[in-house]
């Protein structure tokens, strides 16, 4: 396992859209190097015949039945927004592929 | 041989007395306020009015409340008290915590009080519907006194990462109360609430239960719904009662739980004789029960004061009729690991819907050109805190493209062998009993700038979220003072078990000890209000 | 607005063959949203079918539309897929305003139904067969608005407005393996695969399938490897391609540009396309990256769909008769040739022309009819024919009027105008209008001695045999009688009174 770059922290925070100085991007490099240390442990004991848990009590097949149910005013849904116009949010320009 | 705590010898009980406002209302459980409100002899206001007072004495030295809901708790508690005056059906009807205030843990979403997971991003935020366990409340007519505080979006364990100042322990009040949910137990410990509601991810209920001397409980993952939970992480994530005594939680956590349509993850059918279990461990009788320890949650690692509440409790357990019997699960040591890569990862996403585009602040970028994808990163840059963005880019790191096998993968796996662990002490015992937590509350700012310490104080309460399995807090005695913490945990679905032996070491330690923990806890005088205000 | 080199597609077909791909969304026309209760609708006020769950708001959690997996398991069979016997959603994780929770709840790697095919029939009958590797449940994003700027164009707009009404939606998408060997009919096939399976989800009934309004909506994936090779090139994806019409142009545009690109020597850029039907080209879009990294992780607020055997088995049993089966059954039991056929097939009027039969006519009375003059009509309105409003029993009912000379064939067609002009019944436009032909022997004796009188010489010629002369004096009787003489009894009547 190989700790955690700069570069993969500037990536990471890309990915998960927030903004970081210089100083938090070091800051946070060092933070997640220890801490990715100290948890890579788990990839020692996880052989391959082991199955995933990701839900830890097991249920299958909760579903709905298909009918229309009560809905938010468009007053409701806009009244937290930081901006709208005509019923719809309101964002500032999106640049595909930025 | 078993130590009385020492607080009580040292400060004086008479402190409480002196207390100007002090009420004797608020030093009631919630079921014996619940009762005297049956009676009629107290009215739902009367019982609100105490506590709101209680608030407005202590709250400025303990910042426990984020918001107070008084002028909506004290209308309940009348239309409460106005249905048990006309009597009749209507009354009859009502349900036993009638008029019996609670706090909520700001991570719960309310209609008409705001909700801000103690995160600036939410600063403002109201929410147009209500959790289901905040309709349940509100069906059964407990006024809601407030929302309490917490390490923001749930991250931490100690309530020094709320947005909105540090909680203090009342026990001490340089201390802190334990996180995440800090505010629920501190208002509980400080008798500004009977009842509170938390979430537990880690040992959100348990830790700052047992360092604030109080009862939490975490339920078998999917007994109380998790609809208007502002997710962490959705597969640990679990609500449950915060109070007093095991008696108050069993009650409580009958009232919020059962099957919800609107969470695909609750139990199909609610968990039942919780208060019955209760009832049955306060009468001291746990004959055949047998109580496992688990090696790897003990000793090493933990206080020595805490070590030896512990032992003390096993010995009045046995007095009690338990067999003790040692259990092994070795693959605990990899209990911190797993967690701190599932719950990251699943952080990582759950709050992605933090982009300043719907609701909650948004900020925009201070220079260069204005997109959606800077104001998304500016807003979050702004509205995050430290601890929920180092959390927030190591699940980024541990789903992405590469790692996901050795990580995210991994660390499911774990928590496979971790329920296997647990499907194989509970062959040898009825329920594990373990210290909640490894050290009594460490003093505000000691954490700062480790991490990795910090999450350390979980590592007894992680395993039952792993495994999904019910864990509950009770009050252990004192170590320095401070209050120390026993956890017991059942099989899935066996709620009611740890009820059961949590209510008897609780009966079985305050009739030792001649009173309850909680009543020896220190006051908190105007002084040393005013010192923290 | 293109500037791409092309090769001209016959040239490029000598050189390459493509291999194509289809990325197929299907939104589903349940009542309400995958995951929401809110109601599946189009065209209503902004933001207006939305609950917390439809806005992402902090605390909401998702729960699955049965009808929805019941839809998704008939699209897997219909596609004659495997279904899953237990499957489960993830979260592909990207941020985009339209995206309420910045995820999006979709399945990855084990799809509701996997390896199926399905048989394209191309129109002069040649047929492929298309393999597909998986459907799988998933749910639509919002809808954006770009405005300011160059309005409705992403590029230099101002900002955007979001409406997430159709957020949530279902969606079922349809993932083919690679199609290889169509050649030069890869985008008559792209085309026809397209509309196959339009018409599969509108024949089971899942989906409203118009595509004009999104309810279909096609990625097309291109590359061309030299002829002979194994390796497949690099491929482009145009996105959202939505028309028929469009599937085609596109698959063509992109076959063209690539070889120009090939040709040139250089590579082709892995990249998203888009497509515009003003210019009938496409675009470059946005090249992959590494913000491409979803980090997929299994959905922890929904748990696993097992599908028994039992619930496939009786979901089985709602599949209606697979369309091209249907059109080989109607095909033999009708008599039609192929062309007929095919044409009737084009216009879309199957199933009219099976009502019509059902209710009582020939096979070939209704084919004239829903082909000729009611398809006249349909295009004299501008309409689609099954929106003309002629039903199958006005058709009986002027046949029989027909049958029982009652009116002719020429008095027929104006009574069904009358008809669509919302007049009423056949039966009923005939009386009102007093459209009866006219085969009162009196009254047609009459106007038949006048025509008679009128033009001896055309009577000479019958005398002498000329049959086909009795023709000439149809025009002065007609006159006569408004139209509205029996022209078979007029014939007999000429014959009688020259003793034939």
């Amino acid at each position: 396992m190989s700790a955690i770059s700069r570069e993969d922290v500037v990536h990471l925070a890309r990915l998960a859209h927030i903004e970081m100085s210089d100083a938090e991007l070091d800051k946070m490099t060092g933070e997640l190097g220890v801490i990715v240390d100290a948890i890579a442990s788990v990839s020692e004991v996880a052989s391959s015949d082991i199955p995933a848990t990701s839900h830890p009590i097991p249920l299958t097949n909760v579903l709905r039945e298909d009918i229309v149910g009560q809905t938010l005013s468009n007053d409701e849904v806009l009244a937290n927004a930081p901006d709208s116009d005509s019923g719809r949010f309101k964002v500032p320009a999106i640049l595909d592929g930025e | 041989m078993h130590r009385t705590p020492t607080r009580a010898d040292s400060r004086s009980r008479q402190s409480w007395m002196v207390n100007s406002s002090m009420n004797e209302l608020i030093k009631l459980s919630a079921t014996e306020l619940a009762a005297k409100l049956r009676a009629g002899e107290v009215t739902s206001v009367q019982a609100v009015q105490a506590h709101l007072d209680r608030i407005t004495e202590v709250d400025t030295a303990l910042n426990a409340f984020l918001h107070v809901n008084a002028e909506e708790a004290l209308a309940v508690a009348a239309e409460v008290d106005a249905i048990r005056a006309a009597g009749g059906a209507q009354a009859q009807a009502l349900h036993p915590l009638a008029g019996v205030p609670i706090a909520i843990k700001d991570l719960i979403v309310t209609k008409g009080q705001p909700t801000t997971a103690a995160s600036k991003m939410l600063e403002g935020w109201m929410s147009p519907y209500d959790a289901t366990v905040i309709e349940k409340i509100r069906d059964a007519k407990l006024p809601m006194l407030g929302k309490t505080n917490l390490d923001e979006f749930a991250m931490g364990s100690s309530t020094e990462h709320s947005a909105y100042g540090v909680t203090r322990n009342p026990w001490d009040l340089n201390r802190i109360p334990g996180g995440s949910g800090g505010g629920s137990a501190a208002a509980v410990a400080a008798f500004e609430a009977p009842l509170a509601l938390g979430t537990d991810t880690g040992g959100s209920i348990r830790q700052p239960g047992a360092v604030t001397g109080t009862v939490g409980v975490k339920p078998t993952y999917g007994a109380v719904s998790r609809y208007g939970a502002i997710a962490m992480a959705s597969s640990l994530d679990q609500i449950g009662p915060v109070s007093r005594t095991v008696l108050d939680s069993a009650h409580l956590q009958e009232l919020i739980g059962g099957h919800d349509p609107k969470d695909s993850t609750s139990l199909a059918n609610p968990l039942e004789g919780l208060v019955a279990a209760a009832e049955s461990g306060a009468a001291g009788d746990l004959s055949g029960l047998r109580v496992g320890v688990i090696t790897e949650l003990q000793g090493e690692g933990y206080q020595d004061g805490v070590q030896a509440r512990f032992e003390e409790s096993l010995e009045l357990l046995k007095t009690a009729g338990a067999q003790i019997v040692e259990v092994s699960c070795p693959n605990l040591k990899y209990a911190l690991g797993a967690y701190y890569l599932i719950m990251p990862s699943e952080v990582s996403s759950n709050l992605a819907k933090f982009d300043g585009v719907r609701y909650g602040h948004r900020v925009l970028p201070e220079d260069g050109p204005l997109t959606i994808e800077r104001v998304m990163g500016a807003t979050r840059a702004a509205g995050f805190g430290d601890e929920v963005k180092r959390r927030i880019v190591l699940g980024t790191y541990a789903l992405s493209a590469g790692y996901y096998d050795a990580y995210y993968g991994s660390a499911q796996k774990v928590r496979t062998l971790i329920q296997r662990d647990f499907d194989a002490a509970f062959e040898q015992a009825d329920v594990l009993v373990s210290p909640t937590a490894p050290t009594v509350a460490f003093e505000l700012g000691s954490n700062d700038d480790d991490p990795l310490a910090m999450y350390l104080n979980d590592v007894a309460t992680i395993p039952a979220n792993l495994a999904g399995i019910p864990g509950i807090t009770v009050p252990g005695g004192l170590s320095d003072g401070l209050p120390v913490g026993i956890q017991f945990l059942a099989p899935a679905f066996e709620d009611a078990r740890v009820y059961r032996a949590g209510a008897a070491l609780e009966t079985l330690l305050e009739k030792q000890w001649g009173h309850s923990l909680i009543s020896q806890a220190p006051a908190i005088t105007a002084d040393s209000i005013a010192q923290k205000a | 607005m293109s500037t791409e080199e092309l090769v001209d597609f016959d040239v490029a077909l000598e050189k390459y063959d493509p291999v194509l791909g289809f990325e197929v969304h299907v939104e589903l026309n349940t009542k309400t949203k995958m995951f929401s209760d809110a109601p599946n609708a189009f065209g209503d006020e902004p933001n207006t079918n939305v609950t917390p769950v439809d806005l992402g708001l902090p605390g909401v959690l998702p729960v699955v539309n049965k009808t929805a997996v019941e839809y998704s398991i008939l699209i897997g069979l219909a596609l004659n897929c495997q279904i899953a016997e237990k499957c489960g959603f993830a979260r592909k994780n990207y941020f985009y305003p339209d995206t309420p929770k910045n995820f999006q709840t979709s399945q990855y790697d084990d799809p509701i139904a996997h390896d199926g095919w399905i048989d394209i029939e191309l129109e002069d009958g040649e047929v492929f067969r298309v393999e597909i590797e998986r459907a799988h449940m998933e749910e639509d994003a919002g809808k954006l608005t770009h405005l300011g700027g160059a309005a409705g164009r992403i590029q230099g707009a101002d900002y955007s407005l979001v409406d997430y009404n159709r957020a949530g939606v279902p969606l079922v998408e349809i993932v083919t393996k690679p199609i290889t060997g169509a050649g030069k009919r890869a985008p008559e096939l792209a085309r026809a695969y397209v509309g196959a399976i339009r018409e599969i989800v509108k024949n089971l009934g899942v989906s409203d399938a118009k595509m004009e309004r999104g309810n279909v909506r096609c990625d097309a994936n291109v590359s061309l490897m030299p002829k002979g090779a194994e390796k497949f090139g690099t491929r482009t994806e145009t996105k959202n391609v939505n028309s028929l019409r469009a599937v085609e142009h596109a698959v063509r545009f992109e076959i063209e540009r690539h070889a120009a690109v090939l040709d040139s020597g250089e590579k082709i850029v892995q990249e998203t396309r888009h497509w515009h039907e003003d210019t009938r080209s496409t675009t470059s879009g946005r090249p992959k990256s590494d913000a491409d990294d979803y980090r997929y992780f299994p959905e922890p607020d929904l748990v696993p769909i097992v599908t028994t055997a039992d619930w496939i088995e009786e979901l089985r049993s709602r599949l209606p008769e697979p369309p091209a089966e249907r059109r080989k059954r109607l095909k033999a039991d009708w008599g039609y040739a192929d062309k007929e056929f095919r044409d009737v097939v084009n216009a879309g009027v199957l199933d009219e022309i099976e009502a019509t039969i059902a209710a009582g006519t020939t096979a070939a009375v209704a084919r004239k009819w829903w082909m000729g003059e009611i398809a006249r009509l349909a295009k004299a309105a501008d309409k689609e024919i099954a929106d003309l409003g002629v039903s199958p029993e006005t058709i009986v009912e002027l046949d029989a009027l027909i049958q029982g000379k009652k009116i002719n064939d020429k008095i027929a067609r104006q009574v069904l105008e009358y008809v669509v002009a919302g007049e009423g019944t056949p039966a009923q436009i005939v009386e009102k209008r007093s459209l009866a032909v006219v085969n009162d022997d009196a009254a047609l004796g009459k106007a038949v001695d006048e025509a008679m009188a009128a033009m001896p010489d055309v009577v000479e010629k019958i005398k002498g045999g000329k049959m086909q002369a009795i023709g000439a004096l149809m025009g002065p009787v007609m006159k006569a009688t408004r139209g509205q003489a029996d022209a078979g009894r007029v014939r007999e009547l000429v014959m009688e009174k020259l003793g034939l």
